[in-house]
């Protein structure tokens, strides 16, 4: 799903980054926000409506809809179309609206 | 309708073409059909051939005699909406904004499309340039029968494998 | 708490520029953007951009990116806040924002608002699956960060996003099956629907979307025609199979934080629904500031300006000296009157009517 050859843009050289979604490993590249990594690995559903649990997707991209918040490292509702991907990240799906851990 | 569509009639594509005469040297042919706020095509012309004018939403008229074919005003149109054409030797040669890849090579064979983006001939590739002036527009110059001066507008886009 | 006599908020092609005027008049300046990159808007715009020489017509908005921000890199008074999110506004110009998961306050002199928009949604059956993406975000997804949001998109909205938006998945490589737009005319500049239809993308007025079809994401979607009501017409249906659906119906200002400072907003429509209140580019707080899409959804080329206009403005009330500040102004002036003088102004001038009447 990655953009191979455009004629504006070019994309090439960017590191590869691995980082887990639902304890998987996957990989993203340099400059990848948490959510365009996992939809250029064709993972569409990122967090779920509140009540009815329906599958939802990113849908703004500016850190503005709500609908791509999951679980980072422990932290629910993490805005992840606007947070840069960084190595070995622990991405959930959310569940509803998410629970605060104390942090030590 | 242009308006409905995006696809302009016949008549109105011919009342922007100059006529088959000034055709025997290659001349820009402009299609913006609306008033919009914009002037480049008038500001890059090195021979003053296009006019806009102070009111930058005026279409852009175009003088034939001024106008030499050279196709800066190609590149330098935002909306993609100028082309250079030319009759010869029974062909019509048209110089075309291109920014897709792969970008033809020169001889190559290719489907010309019409307006309305449907496969109408083949045409034979006879140049492709994209200087860094050009800033990634290439123009690829290909040539048809004649009967499709008229209609040619640009080359099928390939994606390669 | 933490000083600087201006903030701007929002590092697009207004607050670019906004700052750039406040700092040349030699102001302190803090530029907040919630994004790891500047630009808002313009680090996605991959096209030639439209206006005159004065608003670099002829460049790509990347390009113009970069002009506007190495424009701000000499000056010692410049400040950025990069992922920063301003999340809370007072009227006594206190800005509280969110950084590296720590709030912190910002008290300044004068507050430039340059937040932009957002973009809408609108309802149909299952309009919240997976795949029903809205258009200026698919556009980020590839042209920011090189990716498809899908093999096959129908684009709802003819207007001027719409359009550019599928000529750019064009680009990228993904198919358009096709265009909707639910009036009878093409929203957008014709040369955008010209240049789309000679790649063979038909353009369907009159109709609009009535459902995506899927379970966990999109696999298809269902367009209807549409009477003169806009209402959809039963058994007008036609399936499309795509599996991405994008939404270009329009974008609301970002009015948050001005309302909670308690400037005042009114509904225009014309210039996009709830809009600040504005003379001169001042709300009704003084010392705070709106430009750009917040403060009337627009071109980048007229944010640019407004955002230089915003600045001066704002530097001569802080007591600075702007050379040749009234020419200045009204060239600018004449720039937005000349970007706004044709038929695609036409809303923008009547909502800007309208504004006149309440100041």
């Amino acid at each position: 799903m990655r953009i191979k050859n455009h004629p504006i843009l070019s994309f090439d050289g960017r590191e590869t980054i691995p980082f887990y979604f639902n304890d998987k490993l996957y990989y993203g590249v340099e400059g990848d926000t948490i959510a365009s990594a996992l939809v250029a690995n064709n993972v569409k559903a990122l967090t779920s409506s509140l009540h009815l649990e329906r599958p939802r997707g990113f849908y703004c991209a500016i850190g503005n809809c709500a609908s791509c918040n999951m679980v980072v490292d422990g932290e629910p509702n993490v805005r992840t179309c606007i947070t840069p991907l960084k190595k070995d990240m622990r991405v959930y799906r959310q569940k509803g609206r998410g629970r605060l851990h104390a942090k030590e | 309708m242009i308006e409905k569509t995006g696809i302009p009639s016949k008549a109105q594509v011919k009342a922007e073409f100059p006529t088959p005469e000034e055709l025997s040297r290659p001349k820009a042919v402009i299609e913006c059909y609306k008033e919009i706020p914009c002037n480049p095509c008038e500001t890059s012309c090195p021979f003053d051939a296009i006019t806009v004018g102070e009111d930058i939403n005026a279409r852009p008229q175009i003088d034939f005699d001024a106008c030499t074919g050279c196709g800066i005003c190609v590149y330098s149109c935002p909306g993609l909406a100028i082309m250079v054409a030319r009759l010869k030797n029974g062909e019509a040669e048209m110089k075309v904004p291109y920014e897709f890849t792969p970008l033809p090579e020169k001889g190559e064979i290719v489907n010309v499309v019409d307006r309305r983006g449907d496969v109408i001939t083949e045409g034979r590739v006879l140049n492709v340039s994209k200087s860094a002036k050009q800033d990634r527009t290439a123009l690829v110059h290909f040539a048809v029968d004649e009967k499709y001066l008229y209609d040619a507008i640009s080359i099928e886009v390939s994606y390669g494998s | 708490m933490q000083k600087s006599e201006v903030v701007v908020v929002g590092a697009g092609p207004a607050g670019l520029t906004a700052a750039h005027e406040l700092l040349k008049a030699g102001a302190e300046v803090t530029l907040i953007d919630r994004n790891a990159s500047l630009g808002g808007q313009l680090i996605k715009q991959t096209h030639k951009f439209f206006g005159s020489e004065k608003q670099y017509a002829a460049h790509r908005g990347i390009d113009i990116l970069e002009r506007l921000t190495e424009n701000l890199i000499p000056y010692e008074r410049f400040h950025l806040l990069s992922e920063t999110t301003v999340v809370g506004f007072y009227h006594d110009k206190v800005l509280t924002c969110l950084k590296d998961d720590r709030y912190f306050k910002l008290q300044a002199d004068s507050v430039i608002f340059a937040t932009g928009a957002s973009e809408h949604s609108i309802p149909f059956e299952n309009n919240d699956l997976p795949g029903v993406y809205a258009a200026g975000a698919v556009q980020t997804l590839m042209n920011e960060y090189g990716i498809k949001p899908g093999q096959r998109v129908l684009m709802v909205g003819s207007g001027n996003i719409g359009l550019i938006v599928s000529y750019q998945l064009m680009q990228a490589g993904v198919d358009v099956a096709a265009v909707l737009e639910a009036s009878e005319r093409i929203g957008g500049y014709l040369v955008h629907a010209s240049k789309l239809r000679r790649l063979g993308v038909e353009i369907r007025t009159n109709m609009s979307i009535k459902s995506a079809i899927g379970e966990a994401h999109v696999e298809a979607a269902e367009a209807w025609r549409l009477d003169e009501d806009w209402q959809g017409i039963e058994g007008s249906e036609e399936r499309y199979d795509v599996d991405t659906i994008c939404i270009a119906v329009g974008l609301s200002p970002l009015t948050e934080l001005l309302e909670q400072a308690g400037a005042e907003v009114e509904y225009i429509s014309e210039l996009g629904g709830n809009v600040p209140v504005l003379k001169d580019y001042e709300t009704t707080i003084e010392g705070v500031y709106a430009c750009g899409d917040l403060a009337n959804i627009e071109e980048a080329s007229s944010a640019m300006v407004e955002g230089r206009i915003a600045g001066i403005r704002a530097a001569q009330a802080l007591d600075y000296t702007v050379e040749n500040a009234e020419m200045r102004l009204k060239a600018l002036d004449d720039e937005l009157v000349d970007l706004r003088s044709g038929p695609p102004g036409d809303n923008v001038r009547r909502g800007l009517k309208k504004m006149e009447g309440l100041t």
